[in-house]
């Protein structure tokens, strides 16, 4: 594999000038320092948001709380849009690594396939990731805030968010104690409806409905920032992967790098590719499942 | 405007069908074996408070480490990092993992901090 004839180099012809110390291409190099440089952005990120989680005194939304649902379809499934992304993610990077492979064997057909693959599992993932976002703006109906402080979902038939007291099946479901998203159906008074409901409508503190940079039905205004940053700077990461690939694609398809030898334009674009796979492995885990 | 002073490093790393074959078997495995680690994870975070009443401390901590493992067979077998020269390893890996660990641990320290102050005053 990589580097592998090199491997037999002993030391002393190893720094002894006239070839890399590192058996590594220039371009290659250059690759990784910037993505260890980009990783550590993303580490910045998530890091502040552990920091935000932990330092905030309101109880913080949990991952299968928020994203449960799937489009097309009612009813709850935790996490299950989410955990197919990454699948999708992940693919890719295995449709990638397959390219880099057959352009180590010449392979030109290969590395077209394989490459073609990878920009549809890419454009599959952003296009996922629009649907998520569109999700998690319009929300699922908001809550208000009465007098007392407590806090009540409002529901009504049509997902009226705009005048939903006067909306047929209007009630307010009193949230649960520690949690945002979960209603206190069970509990004396956790069901408010008719004329008390509207009551304590017209009596609110506060409406929030959706998410934006401001403040958001989840949770605390931290947790949306953090999830238009740390996502939307990984989903940026993702559509400039795709236009990457797509160049190189179309440079595979007209043979330039087949008259140049090798195709290591093709792995250069793969180590970002995976990198992109690498950040989501963790953004997964630190925003969704923890 | 072809120059016979650079070293195609990248020609080193051809190689022939047959030893194709043997590393695409194992380009699958480490598929498999992440679509595995990713499957236990939804389960565990979809499931974790029938399963494991009160030791969400414990899920946390499962998850944590099946990312790791992810991630070092992401960069170490796709990205080529384990076939790459011992050198080079290193330099990527070790100032990383060093400020990833100081980063860790300033932000651990200050929120806590900044918690303990809110619960005095607010």
């Amino acid at each position: 594999m990589a580097g592998e004839a090199s491997k037999a180099l002993s030391n002393d012809v190893l720094w002894g000038g006239g070839r890399s110390p590192f058996s590594i291409s220039y371009g290659k190099l250059m690759m990784w320092f910037f993505l260890v440089s980009d990783a550590l952005t993303f580490s910045g990120l998530l890091v502040a948001y552990g920091f935000a989680r932990h330092a905030v005194m309101d109880p913080w939304p949990i991952g299968e709380e928020v994203f449960r649902a799937l489009p097309f379809l009612h009813g709850s499934y935790p996490l299950i849009y989410v955990a197919l992304m990454t699948a999708i993610l992940i693919f890719s990077s295995v449709t990638m690594v397959l390219a880099v492979e057959a352009g180590h064997r010449m392979d030109k057909k290969g590395v077209i396939k394989w490459l073609f693959l990878t920009v549809i599992g890419g454009a599959f993932f952003v296009g996922s990731q629009a649907w998520e976002w569109s999700h998690f703006i319009h929300g699922g109906g908001g809550y208000i805030t009465a007098q007392d402080g407590a806090k009540y979902w409002v529901h009504n038939d049509t997902h009226d968010t705009h005048d939903p007291a006067n909306a047929a099946g209007f009630h307010l479901v009193k949230a649960a104690p520690g949690h945002y998203l979960i209603g206190d159906h069970n509990s004396e008074g956790g069901h408010v409806e008719g004329a008390e409901a509207k009551a304590l409508w017209d009596d609110k503190v506060a409406y929030i409905d959706g998410a934006n940079m401001v403040r958001n039905e989840y949770g605390p205004p931290q947790y949306g920032n953090f999830f238009f940053f740390i996502t939307g700077f990984h989903g940026f990461h993702v559509f400039s992967g795709v236009i990457v690939n797509i160049i190189v694609l179309s440079m595979v398809v007209k043979g330039v790098f087949h008259r140049r030898g090798h195709y290591e334009m093709v792995e250069k674009a793969g180590l970002y590719w995976h990198f992109v796979d690498l950040v989501w492995v963790f953004v997964f885990t630190f925003f969704y499942l923890l | 405007m072809e120059r016979d002073d650079i070293i195609e490093y990248s020609l080193e790393a051809h190689h022939s069908e047959e030893a194709g074959r043997k590393i695409r078997k194992n380009i699958w495995q480490v598929t498999l074996l992440m679509a595995i680690i990713t499957t236990v994870e939804v389960a565990l975070g979809a499931y974790w408070k029938e399963w494991f009443p009160g030791s969400w401390g414990m899920v946390k901590w499962t998850f944590i480490v099946l990312t790791l493992v992810k991630a070092t067979y992401i960069v170490m077998s796709f990205m080529h990092l384990g076939d790459e020269r011992r050198n080079i390893r290193a330099i990527i890996l070790l100032p990383y993992g060093l400020f990833i660990l100081y980063l860790l641990f300033i932000a651990i320290w200050e929120s806590n901090y900044v918690y303990r102050m809110l619960e005095l005053f607010l």
